[in-house]
């Protein structure tokens, strides 16, 4: 089953670049004798281009030129340009990319609205020959950031059409979250006016914070330069920046950073993929974590953090890395879930572990968590058998919690400071197609959300009075 | 007469791979402890059973596949295949790409109606392979989207289309933590289906088959597969064949019929549990040796006390003493009581073994004469190098206390509404779930009076 992701504005398409490269070099070491196989149609076609770049697809045998399952969108041309220009520019051909020149100036009534009434048609039609391809479509990842103009406004609107036009397939969206000090002013407005198309549109939604991607990044270099874990620098490290030195980070390490959101997707579906004991697919994710609709932000961490570099650490206990997950230190976003409730949680295991080692470390671990009242034993589990490559094992954690409720709160507050003064409104309403009403129906749609997360916290899901069960007369 | 087995998710795949694979090691070990016209007799009974032998160099499973995405099944496929024992046609088997999403809704309301036909064909043509078809024998887990959704659906399919050969469902019952969120959902809704269509349900819980293997088999690190041996091991112990009482001199001809009629004496009880003894690591068998009077007593207060293992048996719990008139709701909470019972014996020594206990009164209810209650088959037919191994199959309160959970649990979710909507999305409503829930507590409460 495939997956298509789309990366949507210039965060949306660097991660996405990571993400096609760190699937290339998983495949690469799993799949030795280089023959086309399922595994790799989840993200890859397999392309005759003997003849040329418009060869047909070839469904079995050999790998003769893979190319990536992907739109890339961005409405500057700086990042996709690039892309093309890198290692990775056989992966990708035109018909995939719809680009512009001019960006959407922070602008998420430009992307959205302008933009996407300009691009409607065009993106369709893509969307549409590349799914031809697919013999079997599950899921869309949209990857994009809130903040900005083009993967807010744009990436939104792409969120839409996938509902319109392939209502049955999954849309999981990897959302990067602006922080307090974000340098774009405007990005709680942007953010607000996303959230709203994901509450109702998007299946599933990860958030991400680059607040906890560059304390992760940090502890990778703790790691190596302690030394204490006798552990070497790769070369080609993801850690190392573009000076080569892997010793200090002058300026946030985008790339590292970026690198650990591309191991999220590519741990999320590995068990889709791969074989394993337990499989857990994209579907499942879905069904398992998303007991009301519109409470469908998951919580990741994954674990051991030294798999998201290229680091050779020796292995810890095994029952580490399951503490690990619930620890703060391993989130994507900034939040407390051991201190909120857990209306779900999925651990999805690779690598050489077995269905014991994941009870034993469940019963051990499931005291110190709260569960809502109607899923005390709300676990998910997948045991995959192929483990990242260069490792061992690893885990990846998605929590439905309602520790995401702190985020969403102060998210709705410095939209308030900003839209109660009316600050740069004007440059939104001057878009055609944007009216004051965006605004108030989007910050009201996140204040349901807040309710309904304050709601269960009050209850902890408890109703007032429990029906009883069914009698029978005898 | 032949069994088709039709291994449904992964679950079932994986299992049904574990039980053929045990079948097929049995009959070509050299442990039968018999003489050689009884082994030769025994071999040729399971081969008929459950293979197939036309123009293949190795036998043939008599099996249809089925599941809902490709990996489990080409995995079973050329694990078989490469183990040069036996293998599963290159044809029996049916795959889609995308799953159930744990969704049984999805299984049964979307998948079962649309792969019917294809499916339905297949295990045609496995029927029709068989000189005498004695009945099916599905394999699924409760817990998931296909082998629980398009399990129940190809259930009440293979019903209709065979309304007179004999069903027997296997079952698995997940952890009770840990697997799937929604498993209590799909369970409920699963096992009411299934109560509707099938002859009987054969019941396997991972958390006691995990016990046996941390505890009996002294497995450390226990995978997937270690649990699926020792339910193909104690699956095997009740099919491989074996002489039952009336049944003449060769090896029955009619298993799933003598089980359903020893076992299953009334519509409204469908429940059957299994018990297997010894079970040890296959390295400590040489070292061991087994008095049958030992076996049984062990066995028998398993039966008693719902055990699940030669281990930490409670040898406190009696049964009610005969004579005195104690009405039935004063019985003692922990003692189990049966309505039907069979064992099988296999091994040295057979034959006049004492099984007279098993006969108690008072194991039983009232409705029933012991002697109908209680059957024994068996066979001087060592099974899988067990010098000496028995079987129970107990349709008893068994089951009672885990299907009280699921169905507490289940109803506990419903309560709050939760997940739901993923359900209502394929067509499975809320009455829907309300009729299922009916139809269990219906059960519960059949087999709490007693």
């Amino acid at each position: 089953a495939v997956s298509l992701p789309f990366a949507v504005g210039q965060c949306g398409n660097q991660v996405g670049c990571r993400f096609w490269d760190l699937a290339l070099r998983e495949h690469a070491a799993v799949n030795k004798k280089g023959i086309y196989d399922e595994a790799l149609s989840s993200f890859f076609r397999n392309v005759d281009t003997r003849s040329g770049d418009n060869g047909p697809d070839i469904y079995k045998g050999k790998i003769c030129s893979l190319k990536a399952r992907a739109l890339l969108i961005d409405m500057e041309e700086g990042v996709v340009n690039e892309i093309l220009q890198g290692p990775l520019r056989d992966v990708f051909d035109s018909k995939q990319l719809i680009t512009d020149v001019s960006g959407s100036g922070n602008n998420w009534a430009v992307g959205h609205k302008k933009y996407g009434c300009q691009y409607r048609e065009s993106i369709v039609e893509k969307l549409r020959k590349t799914a031809e391809h697919c013999d079997c479509l599950q899921c869309f990842f949209i990857i994009h950031s809130m903040g900005g103009g083009t993967g807010s406004g744009l990436g939104t609107f792409v969120l839409n059409l996938l509902e319109e036009e392939f209502p049955e397939v999954y849309r999981f969206v990897t959302s990067v979250y602006p922080s307090g000090e974000d340098d774009v002013i405007t990005s709680p407005y942007n953010s607000v006016l996303a959230m709203k198309e994901l509450n109702e549109h998007a299946d599933c939604v990860l958030p991400i914070e680059n607040e906890s991607l560059f304390e992760i990044v940090n502890k990778i270099h703790q790691m190596i330069n302690s030394g204490k874990l006798g552990s070497t620098v790769k070369q080609n490290s993801l850690v190392t920046s573009s000076a080569g030195s892997a010793k200090t980070l002058q300026e946030k390490p985008f790339d590292a950073m970026n690198n650990i959101v591309a191991n999220l997707l590519l741990n999320l579906t590995s068990s889709a993929r791969f074989e394993g004991s337990l499989n857990m697919d994209l579907n499942e994710i879905s069904m398992n974590l998303v007991p009301f609709p519109r409470l469908h932000y998951l919580v990741s961490s994954l674990t051991p953090l030294y798999t998201l570099a290229d680091v050779n650490v020796p292995s810890r206990k095994l029952d580490q890395m399951f503490s690990d997950a619930f620890s703060r230190d391993h989130q994507l976003i900034q939040a407390d879930p051991k201190h909120s409730l857990y209306l779900a949680c999925a651990l999805l295991v690779r690598g050489n572990v077995q269905v014991s080692d994941l009870r034993r470390n469940i019963e051990r671990l499931k005291p110190s968590l709260h569960f809502v009242s109607w899923n005390q034993e709300g676990w998910k589990t997948g045991l995959c058998s192929v483990p990242p490559v260069g490792h061992s094992h690893s885990l990846l954690a998605l929590a439905n919690n309602t520790c995401v409720k702190p985020t969403f709160i102060e998210l709705k507050d410095r939209f308030m400071k900003l839209y109660k003064k009316k600050a740069h409104l004007h440059h939104y309403l001057q878009v055609d197609g944007m009216e004051q009403t965006c605004f108030s129906e989007a910050v009201s749609s996140l204040s349901d959300l807040i309710e309904e997360y304050s709601e269960l916290d009050a209850t902890k899901g408890a109703p007032r009075i429990y029906p009883s069960r069914l009698k029978i007369a005898v | 007469m032949s069994i088709v087995t039709v291994q449904l998710g992964q679950c079932g795949n994986q299992i049904g791979h574990e039980v053929f694979s045990a079948l097929c090691s049995d009959i070509r070990g050299t442990h039968g402890l018999c003489s050689r016209k009884e082994n030769e007799s025994y071999r040729d009974a399971c081969r008929e059973r459950f293979f197939c032998e036309q123009e293949s160099a190795v036998p043939v499973a008599r099996a249809v596949l089925v599941d809902m995405e490709p990996k489990v099944i080409s995995q079973t496929l050329s694990t078989a295949a490469s183990s040069g024992h036996w293998k599963y046609s290159s044809h029996s088997h049916f795959c889609q790409k995308q799953g159930s999403g744990n969704n049984w809704a999805n299984g049964y309301s979307v998948h079962g109606p649309r792969h019917k036909e294809a499916i339905m064909d297949l295990v045609r043509k496995e029927a029709e392979k068989c000189e005498r078809l004695g009945g099916f024998f599905t394999i699924m887990s409760v817990a998931g989207g296909t082998g629980s959704g398009l399990g129940a659906f190809v259930t009440q399919c293979l019903r209709d289309a065979f309304p007179t050969s004999f069903l027997l469902n296997h079952v698995v019952w997940p952890y009770g933590t840990g697997e799937v969120i929604v498993q209590n959902y799909n369970s409920v809704l699963t096992l009411s289906h299934l109560y509707h269509s099938a002859d009987a349900l054969l019941v396997h819980q991972n958390d006691v088959v995990h016990k046996i293997c941390a505890q009996l088999m002294n497995i450390k690190q226990i995978s997937f597969r270690d649990v699926n041996r020792v339910i193909a091991h104690q699956l095997g112990s009740v099919f491989q064949p074996a002489h039952t009482a009336g049944g003449g001199s060769g090896y029955s001809r009619n298993p799933l019929g003598d089980l359903m009629e020893s076992l299953v004496p009334h519509p409204e009880f469908r429940m059957l549990g299994l018990r297997n003894i010894p079970q040890m690591p296959e390295s400590s068998l040489p070292y061991s040796t087994f008095s049958w009077p030992g076996l049984l007593k062990h066995l028998r207060q398993m039966l008693i006390a719902n055990a699940h293992m030669e281990e930490g048996i409670d040898w406190q719990v009696r049964p009610p003493q005969p004579g005195s008139s104690i009405p039935s709701t004063n019985k003692p909470l922990h003692f189990n009581t049966s309505i039907a019972n069979l064992v099988i014996l296999r091994g040295k020594d057979v034959h006049g073994v004492d099984l007279g206990r098993f006969q108690d009164p008072s194991l039983y209810t009232s409705w029933l004469n012991p002697q109908d209650a209680f059957s024994a088959w068996q066979t001087p037919r060592a099974f899988n190098k067990y010098e000496k191994s028995a079987a129970l199959v107990s349709n008893s309160q068994f089951l009672l206390q885990p299907l009280d959970n699921i169905v507490g649990k289940a109803w506990n979710m419903f309560a709050s509404k939760a997940y739901l909507h993923q359900y209502t999305k394929f067509g499975i409503q809320e009455e829907d779930f309300l009729d299922c829930f009916t139809t269990l507590e219906q059960v519960i409460s059949s087999y709490t009076n007693l």
